[in-house]
């Protein structure tokens, strides 16, 4: 599978005076749970809301899923996002949610959406706004997984999360990966949840990408033991960063 | 690890064809449906409550047309109690606030809570696409109000009828200008155009302010400014009004200005006041009653006609009433589509 998810080209985005995002060039190969890591304030959210569609670069350019431009039709019909605090209408139910994700989608696998929620005891007539942070996400990455898509995009999906519901929301995203062949591009500042899951790795430190490649090669080559360790030392060489 | 099992994907979805518009039917119910149901209460219970006036004010009015002799006694109470009733509505004001307030609750918050809630990550990232979604929101919304605003404003007008029967001078029946303003907004196209344009001012000030209150506070704001301006300055010149030297210029018509001149100069204020009272002094010097007060005064400007003055109005005559029905609602269907075309534009190009 020689797809690449994501490709950038000189990719930047400028919110007013400054540069949020910079000549970020960066292709991710298709088959990966890719982990985007790097400082509050590096550009994660930035990249990831371009690679949606949801901004406009401001320079360069963006396509997925082997070529289709960010936020094209194409584009969004085979991705699934799920934004940072899992945004859901609060005063919608579960049910609802559900109707309303098959009616905006080609593709909505009502049953495998039920029968998760189902498993996970969350019941459908609840408004979503009454679940427990754990359970919105859930929910939200139901709803994402139930589209079938080719790449889920989660920006910052446990930040929010306990650690028995950050532990369970990720074994779900590995289960997808694994069992149904779905890419995976999440952002996240907890490295001890991705250092089981994440097989390829982007970091960005001010608004730059400084690492990117798939975690065993990049573990062998700089000699580290674990992801943790290969990224301190990469985000140390930026001591500003490391310093908030 | 096992072997992994890849979903077949369609060959052909790099051409796709967009997702159905009625897909959004059921996704703007879901959404909206307390909104939808608002707005039926809000103007349902005022229909039924205007529908029981109206049969009421109805009657009354038969009853004081058909009476006869006219001018007796009896037919005298038949008609002092029709001039009594609907003191209530008769200048709409309570319901000339219902446009605003459907604009300003419906309309401002359709994008402000998506953007101030973040569900608009959701929405803006599903197949079905951002700007096909406002679109599809925006049409259906402001269809639906525009379809409840024009049913009321039929029993509005039903409600107002007899205030513009053509006989209700002669019989002493109260009489309106259509064009008042308070009601000249309440008519048959009119109503639902402003409410229209209620809508389409406040989900633009939504997109533009991204804040629900705030939002709110902005379209009423503005569409009282609107709505002020249209009324005090700009309705009465959608036609050059005409102007008249005749003294008995009918009530029903929509008078701008008057004054009065001799020899051709314009009389003053203090000089037509003297002019009043010494012509007043000549005809009726002792005046009793109410009904001899308007005598009085209409022996008066006949009087001061004979003696070379002349009365001038400057007027909009009722016959206009519909063309300026027309011409109001035809700009402000245009103003709301402008809107509207503005925010689906904001929300194609705004960047998150």
């Amino acid at each position: 599978m020689s797809m690449n998810v994501l490709e950038a080209s000189g990719l930047g985005k400028r919110y007013g005076g400054t540069w949020a995002l910079r000549e970020c060039t960066l292709e991710i190969p298709a088959g990966h749970v890719a982990a985007l890591i790097g400082p509050n304030g590096a550009g994660k959210t930035t990249l990831l809301n371009l690679a949606v569609g949801l901004a406009a670069p401001s320079a360069g350019g963006v396509t997925v899923l082997g070529g289709r431009p960010a936020g094209s039709p194409a584009a969004l019909d085979g991705i699934a996002f799920v934004a940072q605090d899992t945004p859901l209408y609060k005063n919608l139910s579960v049910a609802d949610m559900i109707s309303i994700t098959r009616n905006l989608n080609r593709r909505f696998d009502r049953p495998y959406a039920k029968a998760r929620l189902a498993e996970l005891g969350i019941p459908p007539k609840r408004k979503a706004g009454k679940l427990s942070g754990g359970q919105q996400a859930q929910v939200a990455l139901t709803l994402a997984l139930a589209r079938r898509p080719r790449l889920l995009v989660l920006d910052e999906p446990v930040a929010m999360l306990d650690p028995i519901a950050r532990h369970d929301f990720m074994a779900a995203v590995q289960a997808a990966a694994s069992a149904d062949g779905v890419s995976v591009l999440l952002s996240s500042h907890v490295l001890t949840e991705l250092e089981r899951v994440a097989t390829y790795l982007v970091l960005l430190a001010r608004g730059q990408v400084r690492l990117a490649g798939e975690v065993n090669d990049l573990l062998t080559a700089n000699r580290r033991a674990s992801l943790e360790e290969l990224a301190l030392s990469y985000l140390r060489e930026t001591p500003t960063e490391v310093a908030k | 690890m096992t072997a992994q099992t890849r979903p077949t994907q369609p060959a052909e979805d790099t051409n796709l064809r967009p997702l159905p518009w009625r897909r959004m039917a059921g996704v703007t119910w879901r959404q909206h449906r307390f909104a939808f149901a608002g707005v039926a209460v809000l103007l349902g219970a005022l229909a039924v409550y205007l529908w029981i006036l109206g049969s009421s004010l109805h009657n009354a009015y038969a009853a004081a047309t058909a009476c006869h002799p006219a001018g007796s006694p009896a037919c005298q109470d038949a008609v002092n109690s029709f001039n009594d009733m609907g003191s209530f509505l008769s200048n709409g004001i309570i319901v000339q606030v219902l446009p605003v307030l459907i604009g300003a609750f419906v309309g401002a918050p359709l994008l402000a809570r998506e953007m101030e809630t973040g569900t608009f990550r959701y929405a803006w990232t599903q197949g079905f696409g951002r700007w096909r979604w406002a679109l599809a929101k925006l049409v259906a919304l402001g269809l639906a109000l525009t379809v409840a605003a024009e049913l009321f404003s039929l029993v509005l007008s039903w409600y107002f009828q007899p205030y513009f029967g053509p006989g209700n001078q002669a019989l002493g029946l109260a009489e309106l200008s259509p064009f008042v303003t308070g009601l000249f907004d309440l008519g048959r196209v009119t109503f639902a155009a402003w409410t229209l344009a209620a809508f389409s001012i406040g989900a633009l000030a939504g997109m533009l302010i991204r804040r629900v209150v705030p939002a709110i506070a902005a379209t009423i704001a503005v569409y009282a400014g609107l709505a002020f301006a249209v009324g005090g300055f700009l309705r009465e010149h959608y036609q050059s009004p005409l102007v008249t030297s005749n003294l008995n210029v009918p009530e029903s018509a929509w008078i701008l200005g008057q004054w009065w001149t001799k020899g051709g100069a314009v009389l003053s204020q203090s000089a037509l006041r003297q002019a009043f009272d010494s012509a007043i002094q000549v005809v009726a010097p002792v005046v009793t009653s109410r009904t001899q007060k308007t005598q009085a005064y209409n022996t008066m400007l006949r009087y001061l006609t004979k003696h070379g003055y002349t009365q001038w109005t400057r007027y909009q005559p009722s016959s206009r009433f519909w063309p300026f029905q027309w011409i109001e609602g035809g700009w402000l269907l245009a103003l709301s589509l402008l809107l509207l075309a503005a925010t689906i534009w904001l929300v194609r190009r705004r960047a998150a």
